[in-house]
């Protein structure tokens, strides 16, 4: 019984729209999580252009929003809404979708040996269901007045009152919920694809300890995206509901807003910060895990030898994931709840720094000693681990309820998090775009442009995000949209510095899509395997792999996926595919 | 950068079992130090049997979630109030128990006809239609019972105990209709004899779930509302 029982696409809509093919919807998946990335950097200029020159006006902007930015000046209120937006299309559209949608749906199966997923269908609805959300939440610019204002959490009572509570908090709110909704579906629909394709489809002879670390994160934050998604999507329905019906989930008695007396009673504002940091502390795990994996099997072949150990990457990524259920009340540590439950959130919050502590020590462990082919990839994949290291630092400091207390909801919470999850998660996606396009497309891409590329927005990231910290141990707060305060006046140069730093790390960027859109027509020809890798990705009949794959003839697993450092016919490393017997070393039983 | 041009290894098909396809990879390492492929005696289950399990998991943390915000919601003020659970509530209960009864009669059925057992004069479609008309009247039923409280005033709104009412059975209800679709998706392919023996235990693992899951939620409201 073959899986894929979809014969090959005829018709230019069954090909590239409404494609049962894996790979198509992985890039399917790769197309969207760009375009949101390129609104989220935009919306994230805007932010920052105001911050700096706050009476600055933007010109044009008054043609997206009359009331929100009139004459191109932003009203405290749009710069909410504008940050909402951004925070939420690229907490979403981007860091879950391409690290783990996008570069997932067209690795897994191949990497494990299998023609296509279980469930074509569903994964075409999984990749669809979440182009709708995409657009349900984009919506929300051009109807009533604007984008909900509640940042990415949301937090009730006032995303739950209506628009009493501020422009875009009635209908741009429950726009912003059915997105998420809808998301919600099709990262579930996602996770059912990608366990069984983990679990059941797996070729002769892979074993699961013989599955690359990529597929490994990516199981692992199937399973995550699974439980998390499945928490967040009734949340969001009880917000719909509160919205629309008149119910009073999060609303508490006697709330008064604006002068007005919400006709709620009852509701538990908590209740919306435990039902949405349960899903929010893990969605941190499913943006960086994936590029945990990505990092590891990118550095491997860029290094030539395996990583001290294979078993132990698998079982601290094993290890974030489980941890990362224990420990969301990190998030609300001011919030009001009973100050011992933010000491049993904080222990499992330092003991989370344990197994990322030791993958760290296992990246540059592993590096020690080797001869490091520096390439666009793997100099991405340093910057990841150099962004995780740098941000995950401050996680010590907020850990501590103590501490976050006065550091919560400054900019110091900002930095690490864009650093920690955002530009960690990022430096993972450019690492497997540089490293899996050949594969993808079947061209190169220009290395040159790739290293320029690399080095600035590795020390632009560090230019803007370092810098919060500072902020935010300067008592910076988060969310405002100006700083009209006497301390915080003299901050405003070095917001300035960032803002200066942003538009240049942004337009850096588009270096990437230049490189990205030539090399895609008019690259130099990629060979079939051009980094000289292992895994089963490297053994198709053409480059990029034919519908189903492998063509006639399925793979059956030799060997352990990294084979570096051996004596074989091929060079220095020995295919999993390849039956020829080598010396292996450092193969693990 | 390296661009040494390298042919992948040509996979000798001589060395591989008759029976080519993907999904035997197994739980454990099964090729010996030799680089020899043993032939494979166990393959792993179909992909239909582990979904499923993926998509009742996701169903339980959906519930879960839900009875917590329940729990929580109850806890945080003093306004719920209690109302009596309409009585065919209990009928529908025993609807959906028994189409679980009758859906495991059909999948035997189906089983011994696939098997060439029986003569093909029997129709082993009859007991899924059974389970299909209960499970359609089980929804019915719950329509019923909305019904009845609304002519009661007690709407989505009135009070959160009411509110927990709507939301909990119109997600399970939701839930049980897919179930239904599930059903009718087994029939078609049982007609055109393509049914394969996966898919309908798959089905009847998420009928059954539906009925525990129901049961698991009447418990709930009875002893909460």
């Amino acid at each position: 019984m073959r899986y894929n029982t979809t014969p090959p696409p005829t018709t230019f809509i069954r090909k590239h729209v409404f494609s049962l093919d894996h790979k198509v919807i992985g890039k399917q998946y790769y197309a969207l999580a760009l375009l949101a990335a390129l609104v989220g950097m935009v919306l994230s200029w805007l932010m920052r252009i105001h911050l700096g020159w706050t009476a600055a006006a933007i010109p044009g902007l008054q043609l997206l929003s009359k009331d929100g930015a009139p004459g191109g000046v932003m009203t405290p209120e749009y710069y909410l809404q504008l940050m909402t937006m951004h925070g939420t299309i690229m907490v979403f559209f981007v860091l879950t979708t391409a690290p783990f949608a996008a570069f997932g749906n067209y690795f897994l199966p191949i990497q494990v040996g299998a023609e296509d997923m279980p469930f074509p269908h569903f994964n075409m609805m999984s990749f669809w269901v979440t182009f709708v959300g995409f657009l349900v939440l984009i919506a929300a610019f051009f109807v009533g007045d604007g984008p909900s204002l509640g940042g990415w959490t949301q937090y009730a009572p006032l995303s739950a009152v209506g628009s009493v509570a501020g422009p875009g908090e009635g209908t741009g709110t429950i726009l912003w919920a059915t997105s998420i909704a809808l998301f919600c579906v099709g990262q579930l629909l996602g996770a059912l694809n990608f366990i069984p394709t983990t679990l059941d489809l797996r070729a002769k002879g892979m074993s699961m300890m013989r599955m690359p670390l990529t597929v490994w994160g990516w199981f692992i934050t199937s399973c995550m995206g699974l439980t998390a998604f499945a928490v967040l999507m009734p949340a969001v329905i009880l917000l719909i509901l509160d919205h629309v019906a008149g119910t009073s989930f999060f609303v508490p008695s006697n709330l008064v807003i604006n002068d007005q007396l919400q006709p709620h009673s009852g509701g538990s504002t908590l209740l919306w910060q435990h039902l949405f940091w349960f899903f929010g502390h893990p969605e941190v795990y499913i943006a960086i895990v994936p590029g945990m994996g990505i990092v590891s099997h990118v550095l491997i072949t860029s290094m030539r030898k395996p990583m001290l150990s294979h078993r132990v990457i698998i079982y601290s990524m094993g290890a974030l994931a489980v941890l990362s259920y224990m420990v969301y009340g990190h998030h609300m540590f001011v919030s009001g709840m009973n100050p011992f439950s933010s000491l049993a959130f904080s222990f499992p919050t330092l003991v989370i720094t344990i197994p990322s502590t030791i993958l760290v020590l296992m990246w540059i462990g592993s590096l020690y000693g080797s001869k490091l082919r520096i390439t666009s990839a793997s100099l991405f994949a340093l910057g990841f681990v150099s962004m995780f290291v740098s941000g995950g630092v401050s996680g010590f400091f907020l850990a501590q309820p103590s501490i976050d207390i006065m550091l919560h909801a400054t900019y110091f919470v900002v930095g690490h998090f864009h650093m920690v999850m955002g530009v960690a998660a990022m430096f993972g996606i450019f690492s497997a775009t540089y490293f899996w396009f050949p594969k993808m497309t079947g061209r190169m891409m220009n290395e040159t442009l790739g290293k320029i590329h690399f080095w600035l927005s590795f020390v632009g990231t560090y230019c803007i995000f370092m810098p919060f910290h500072y902020l935010g141990m300067a008592g910076n707060v988060r969310r405002y949209s100006a700083f009209v305060v006497e301390y915080l006046q003299p901050l405003i140069p070095v917001h300035r510095f960032i803002t200066v730093a942003a538009l240049i790390t942004g337009a850096a960027q588009l270096i990437f899509v230049y490189n990205l859109i030539h090399s895609r027509f008019w690259g130099e020809p990629a060979p079939d395997n051009p980094w000289e890798g292992t895994s089963l990705e490297w053994s198709t009949p053409t480059t990029p792999p034919p519908h189903n794959n492998f063509g006639d003839h399925l793979p059956a697993v030799y060997h352990d996926p990294y084979q570096y450092g051996v004596k074989c016919s091929t060079g220095d490393y020995v295919m999993q595919a390849s039956p020829e017997q080598v010396a292996t070393v450092n193969e693990e039983k | 950068m390296a661009t040494t041009v390298h042919q992948p290894p040509q996979i000798d098909s001589g060395r591989l079992p008759e029976t080519s396809h993907s999904g035997n990879g197994g739980w454990r390492n099964l090729v010996p130090e030799d680089g020899d492929l043993r032939v494979v005696q166990h393959y792993s289950p179909p992909a239909s049997s582990t979904a499923i399990w993926v998509v009742l998991f996701a169903i339980t943390m959906m519930f879960a979630a839900l009875t917590s915000a329940l729990v929580v919601r109850k806890g945080a003020s003093l306004d719920w109030r209690h109302f009596t659970l309409p009585s065919i509530l209990y009928f529908n209960t025993v609807l959906l128990l028994v189409s679980s009864v009758t859906l495991e009669v059909s999948r035997r059925r189906v089983a011994t006809f696939m098997g060439g057992l029986r003569s093909q004069s029997e129709s082993p479609a009859r007991w899924l239609y059974v389970t299909l008309f209960l499970g359609l009247l089980f929804v019915a039923g719950q329509y019923i019972a909305w019904l009845q409280l609304s002519a009661q005033g007690v709407f989505l709104a009135t009070n959160p105990s009411s509110s927990f009412f709507y939301v909990l059975t119109a997600a399970h209800a939701l839930h049980v209709l897919g179930g239904l679709a599930g059903i009718v998706y087994v029939i078609r392919k049982l007609s055109k004899s393509v049914l394969r023996r996966s898919t309908l235990d798959a089905t009847a693992r998420y009928w059954h779930f539906m009925d525990v899951l129901w049961v698991y939620l009447l418990l709930l409201l009875w002893m909460k509302l």
